[in-house]
C-alpha cells in the first residue's frame, strides 16, 4: 500500500439517470498529497462524480470501481465515506445557522460522557481544530454571525475533526470575496503540507493556475484529459479548449436580424448581495441593446447574470447601489416590478416552476396575470377578454393544450415555457429579458422557443438572452456580453465570438 | 354521468359539499319529524349563524394568502362592546355607534396588517397577540358586565323584512320579491354565459340547470316567506347575502382578488409579475378585521346587549367553515361560495343536533370529526385524483 502513489482511483465510473448518462466511463486518479482540480462546464458531470465518490449515490447505483488508499470501497451513504476519511465541502454551505460553531462541528458526532454531551471536551477540541484552519473565534459564536468565508473555514474544520485524508471542495470560492478566496487557497496549501489531499472543483482558471498539481477536465460525462501541471505554469487555453470542445450542431433556426436604434441602456449598475454585507454581485455593469437585436449574456453559475437582470427588473433582487437605466433614450427610475412592467420591461425567470408560474392557475389566468389592467371592463375583470387573449396566444405561440382552462401544472416543460412567454408578450414589452429560457426543455420544444425569440426580435423588441449554454448563445445572439464575478468582462459580436473566446472571458479576470 | 356533468357545468368535485349539505338537511328533517324544514327553524338558523358566515368571508381570503387570523372573535367582541358603551355613556345616536364599531375594526386590521406586511411577522403570531389584546380589552372596558345595546340595532341582528302589498300571495312580499330577483338574476347570468361560451353545452342542459336552481330558490322563498305573521327572510341574512355578492365579485372579478390568489399560490412568482405582495397582505388583514366588526354588530343586535365573552372561539368556527369548504392550508385555493357551503354545513349540523336534543358537548365532538373527515376526504381525493363521491357513485355510467 505504501508504494501506491494514488490515494484515490476511480475506475470506469458510469452513472445512469432515467434517460441520461450523466457519467460515462469516467476515470479519476488522484495522487497522495496533491491538489487535484476538476474542470468542466455546468452539467458536465463533476458534481455527479463527487456524489458517487462520497456515497450520496450508493454503491450499486453506478458501475465501476473506487479504490481509496489501495482498497476497494463500497460506500452506502455519506457516513461510510466520512469514516473512511473522505470529506466533502458542498457549494452551498450546510451549517445550521442557529447553532454555535462547536455544535455544528460535532453535530451527529457528539462527544458524550455518561449519556450527556461533554461540552468542555467539545469546546477544547473545537478551539484546537479552529487553530488548524487559522480561525481565531469564540467556539460559542453562532454560525449566523459569521461571514461566508469564516463559515467555509468552519466547514473545513468540521471535516478535519473527522480525520479526513481526502477533502473535496465543490466550487469553494464561488460565494467568497477576493480576500477570503486567497485565504482559502493558502489554507489548501497548508493542508497539502500536512498530507491531506484535496480535490477542488472550480470554474476559476486563475485559481486553478495558482494552486493545481493536476487537472482533470470532464465534458458531457466523459474524462477529456487528465494531466499533471506545475503551479504557476498552467496552460489555461488548453483547459478551455478541452472544456468546450464540441461542435455546434445546426439546432438553431435561420434568422437575419436587422437591429435598429439602441432602446435599452444600462450604465454603471451596482448591486449588493442581500445576505453578505459588502459583497457586490454586480460591479458597475454597463450594456445596451438595440431594437430587434438579440443580446446574449454568458457567464458561469454564480457569475451574477440573474442577479443583474432581476435587479434591473424593478430591484427584485439584492440591494440597489447605483446605476442608471435608459429606455428609448429617456432615463427612467424604476423601483418596483410593477413600474418595470409599466415601462415596458419583461423578465422571464430562469426557475419556471418557482418563479415563473403559479402552478395552481389555468393557462388563461396565467397569460393575463402580469397585466390584469388590460382585461378590466367597467371596473371588473372580463372573462371574455381573458378568453380572447388566452386563445390568441394559444394559437400564435402554439401551446399544446386541450383548452385554455387546463391547469399549467399539467403541461410539459416546453409548453409551460410557452405560457410564461405568452404572459410576458401580453404585456407588450419593448425589452424582453429571457433568463435560461430553454432550461429543462427537450430539443424539439427548444427549436420552437428559438423561433419565438426570433419573431419577438423581428417585431422590434430588444431581447436579452441569458444562457449557460454557449452553443445556444452562439446560435442565437447577435452580440454577446460575458460576465465574471459580477463584472462585465467582454463584449463580442457574433462574428468574433467562439466558445473558446467566451470561456476565456467567463473564467479569467486577468485577461492578458 | 355526462348529462349530469352538462347540467352542473364541468367539475363535479366542487359539488361534493353541496351534496353533503342536502343529505344532512334531509336526514335531520327525517329524524326530527319535519322540525328541520320549518319556517321558524330556518329563520333562526340563518339569523343565528350569519355572523360566523360573515367572518368566514374574510377568513377565506386570509387563508388563501396563506395566513390565519386568530383575533377575529376578540375583535368582534371588542368592536361590539365599544359600540354599546359609546351609545350608552356618550348618548350617541345608534348609527354613530355603528360607525365607531366599524372604525375600530378597521383600526385593528391596520394594526395586524402592519405587523404582517411591514415587519414580516407571521399572521398566526400577529393575530394571536391581537386575540389576547382585544379579548383583554373587552373585559377591561366592560368591567366584565354586559352592556345593553341601542334598541335600533335589534333590526340588524334579528329583524325581518317589512310586510307590504297584496295579501293574496300568501307570504311576505319582501321575501317573494327577493326570491324573484334571485331567480331572474340567475337566469340572466346563465343565458349570458351560454351565449359567451364557445363550448357547445346543449340548450337543454342550461334549461334543466335553470329549473333546478329556480326550484330551490323558490322553495326557500316560500319557506322563509310563509312563516308566522311578521316574520320573513331575516335582515342579517340579507346583509350576509349582499356581502356574499360583494366578496364573490371581489375574489373573482377584481385585480385585488386575483392578487390574493397569486400571492397565496406562489409569492415569488406573484412578485415577479408585478403584484405588490405587501399591500395584498395588508389589505386582506385589514378587510378581515373590518368584517369582524360587522359580525360583532350583528351579534350584539341579535342578543340586544354586548357581553364580555362575545366572540369567544368564533375564529375557530370561521376557520372550520373555510376548510370544510375545500380551501388549502398551504394557500392559493378556496372560493367564497364553497366557504359559505362549508359554513352552512356547520350551521345545519349545530341546528340539527340541537333539534335532536344532543347536548353542546357532544355537538362539539361531532363537529370536530366532521371537520377532520371533510379535510381528509379532500386531501384523499386530490391525491388519488379520483374525483368526488359523485363520480364514484356514477362510475358505472361513465362514458
Amino acid at each position: 500500500m505504501e508504494n501506491n502513489p494514488y490515494i484515490l482511483q476511480m475506475q470506469s465510473i458510469t452513472k445512469q439517470f432515467p434517460g441520461v448518462k450523466a457519467l460515462d466511463d469516467v476515470t479519476l486518479e488522484v495522487r497522495r498529497g496533491t491538489i487535484h482540480v476538476i474542470c468542466g462546464e455546468n452539467g458536465a458531470g463533476k458534481s455527479t462524480l463527487m456524489k458517487v465518490l462520497s456515497g450520496v449515490y450508493p454503491y450499486g447505483s453506478y458501475e465501476g470501481k473506487i479504490l481509496f488508499m489501495g482498497s476497494e470501497m463500497k460506500f452506502k451513504n455519506i457516513k461510510e465515506s466520512e469514516s473512511a476519511g473522505i470529506g466533502i465541502i458542498h457549494q452551498e454551505l450546510t451549517m445550521i445557522p442557529e447553532l454555535s460553531v462547536t455544535e455544528n462541528i460535532f453535530v451527529g458526532n457528539e462527544i458524550t460522557r455518561k449519556g450527556l454531551v461533554d461540552w468542555d471536551e467539545e469546546r477544547r477540541r473545537t478551539v484546537e481544530i479552529l487553530k488548524r484552519v487559522g480561525l481565531m473565534i469564540d467556539p460559542d459564536t453562532l454560525i449566523k454571525h459569521l461571514g461566508v468565508g469564516q463559515q467555509q473555514l468552519v466547514e473545513i474544520a468540521k471535516a478535519l475533526s473527522k480525520n479526513v485524508k481526502l477533502l473535496i471542495l465543490d466550487e469553494p470560492t464561488s460565494a467568497l470575496n477576493e480576500d477570503d478566496s486567497a485565504n482559502l487557497l493558502n489554507l489548501m496549501r497548508e493542508l497539502k503540507a500536512n498530507d491531506i489531499t484535496c480535490i477542488m472543483i472550480s470554474h476559476k482558471l486563475n485559481e486553478v493556475a495558482a494552486i493545481a498539481d493536476a487537472v482533470t477536465v470532464i465534458r458531457d460525462g466523459h474524462t477529456v484529459e487528465s494531466y499533471e501541471v506545475e503551479a504557476g505554469s498552467v496552460d489555461e487555453d488548453k483547459i478551455i479548449r478541452a472544456m468546450v470542445g464540441r461542435s455546434i450542431e445546426n439546432r438553431y433556426p435561420e434568422h437575419v436580424s436587422n437591429p435598429g436604434e439602441v432602446i435599452f441602456e444600462v450604465s454603471d449598475w451596482w448591486v449588493e448581495d442581500p445576505e453578505v454585507e459588502g459583497r457586490m454581485v454586480c460591479k458597475g455593469s454597463s450594456f445596451n441593446v438595440r431594437a430587434g437585436e438579440i443580446v446574449g449574456f454568458a457567464g458561469l453559475m454564480g457569475a451574477g447574470r440573474t442577479e443583474l437582470m432581476r435587479s434591473i427588473f424593478g430591484h427584485n433582487y439584492g440591494i440597489f447601489r447605483g446605476g442608471t437605466l435608459k429606455i428609448k433614450g429617456k432615463e427612467v427610475k424604476i423601483n418596483s416590478v410593477e413600474s418595470a412592467i409599466k415601462h415596458g420591461i419583461a423578465y422571464v425567470p430562469e426557475d419556471r416552476k418557482n418563479l415563473g408560474l403559479n402552478l395552481l392557475d389555468s393557462i388563461r389566468q396565467t397569460i393575463v396575470s402580469a397585466d390584469l389592467d388590460r382585461i378590466i371592463k367597467r371596473g371588473l375583470l372580463s372573462f371574455e377578454e381573458e378568453q380572447i387573449a388566452a386563445e390568441k396566444y394559444r394559437e400564435s405561440v402554439r401551446i399544446k393544450a386541450p383548452s385554455v382552462d387546463v391547469g399549467v401544472n399539467t403541461l410539459s416543460g416546453g409548453n409551460q415555457q410557452k405560457v410564461v412567454l405568452s404572459k410576458w408578450m401580453y404585456t407588450e414589452p419593448d425589452v424582453l429579458i429571457l433568463d435560461e429560457p430553454t432550461r429543462g426543455i427537450d430539443v424539439g420544444a427548444k427549436y420552437e422557443i428559438y423561433k419565438l425569440i426570433h419573431e419577438l426580435a423581428d417585431q422590434g423588441k430588444a431581447v436579452v438572452l441569458v444562457s449557460s449554454e454557449l452553443p445556444e448563445l452562439l446560435g442565437m445572439a447577435d452580440r454577446i456580453y460575458t460576465i465574471f464575478e459580477g463584472s462585465i468582462t467582454g463584449e463580442l459580436a457574433k462574428e468574433e465570438a467562439s466558445q473558446e473566446a467566451l470561456m476565456k472571458r467567463m473564467t479569467i479576470t486577468s485577461v492578458s | 354521468m355526462k348529462r349530469i356533468k352538462q347540467v352542473l357545468g364541468g367539475d363535479l368535485r366542487q359539488y361534493t359539499m353541496v351534496v353533503a349539505l342536502v343529505l344532512l338537511i334531509a336526514v335531520f328533517n327525517i329524524i326530527s319529524d319535519g322540525r328541520m324544514l320549518t319556517s321558524s327553524n330556518f329563520q333562526n338558523l340563518l339569523a343565528g349563524n350569519a355572523y360566523v358566515l360573515v367572518l368566514a368571508l374574510g377568513m377565506l381570503m386570509v387563508i388563501v394568502i396563506g395566513q390565519i387570523d386568530l383575533s377575529v372573535g376578540s375583535v368582534a367582541g371588542f368592536a361590539g362592546m365599544v359600540m354599546a358603551i359609546a351609545a350608552r355613556d356618550l348618548n350617541l345616536p345608534w348609527w354613530v355607534a355603528v360607525l365607531i364599531a366599524l372604525a375600530i375594526g378597521l383600526a385593528a386590521g391596520v394594526w395586524h396588517g402592519f405587523f404582517l406586511s411591514k415587519l414580516g411577522i407571521p399572521g398566526f403570531i400577529t393575530t394571536l397577540g391581537g386575540m389576547m389584546i382585544f379579548r383583554g380589552g373587552v373585559i377591561w372596558i366592560s368591567k366584565s358586565i354586559s352592556v345593553p345595546a341601542p334598541a335600533e340595532l335589534k333590526w340588524f341582528g334579528s329583524g325581518y323584512l317589512p310586510e307590504w302589498g297584496p295579501a293574496f300571495t300568501g307570504m311576505n312580499n319582501s321575501t317573494l320579491l327577493l326570491g324573484i330577483i334571485g331567480i331572474a338574476a340567475f337566469i340572466i347570468a346563465q343565458v349570458r354565459k351560454h351565449k359567451a361560451s364557445k363550448e357547445n353545452n346543449p340548450i337543454w342542459a342550461v334549461v334543466v340547470r335553470i329549473c333546478i336552481v329556480s326550484a330551490i330558490i323558490g322553495y326557500f322563498t316560500w319557506l322563509y316567506g310563509s312563516g308566522r305573521v311578521g316574520t320573513s327572510f331575516p335582515v342579517p341574512g340579507l346583509i350576509l347575502l349582499i356581502l356574499i355578492i360583494i366578496y364573490h365579485t371581489i375574489t373573482t372579478r377584481t385585480k385585488f382578488g386575483r392578487n390574493v390568489y397569486a400571492v397565496g399560490g406562489n409569492k415569488n412568482a406573484a412578485a415577479l409579475s408585478g403584484v405588490n405582495v405587501e399591500r395584498t397582505y395588508f389589505l386582506t388583514m385589514m378587510n378581515m378585521s373590518l368584517l369582524a366588526a360587522v359580525a360583532g354588530i350583528l351579534f350584539v343586535g341579535r342578543s340586544t346587549a354586548a357581553g364580555p365573552a362575545d366572540g369567544t372561539s368564533w375564529e375557530m368556527d370561521a376557520i372550520a367553515s373555510v376548510f370544510i369548504g375545500g380551501a388549502a392550508v398551504s394557500g392559493g385555493v378556496g372560493t367564497i361560495l364553497a366557504t359559505m357551503v362549508g359554513g352552512l354545513v356547520m350551521a345545519v349540523l349545530n341546528n340539527g343536533l340541537m333539534l335532536m336534543g344532543v347536548g353542546a358537548d357532544r355537538t362539539q365532538v361531532i363537529k370536530g370529526f366532521v371537520l377532520l373527515a371533510a379535510v381528509a376526504f379532500d386531501v384523499y381525493s386530490k391525491k388519488s385524483g379520483s374525483g368526488s363521491v359523485f363520480s364514484k357513485l356514477f362510475r358505472s355510467e361513465k362514458k
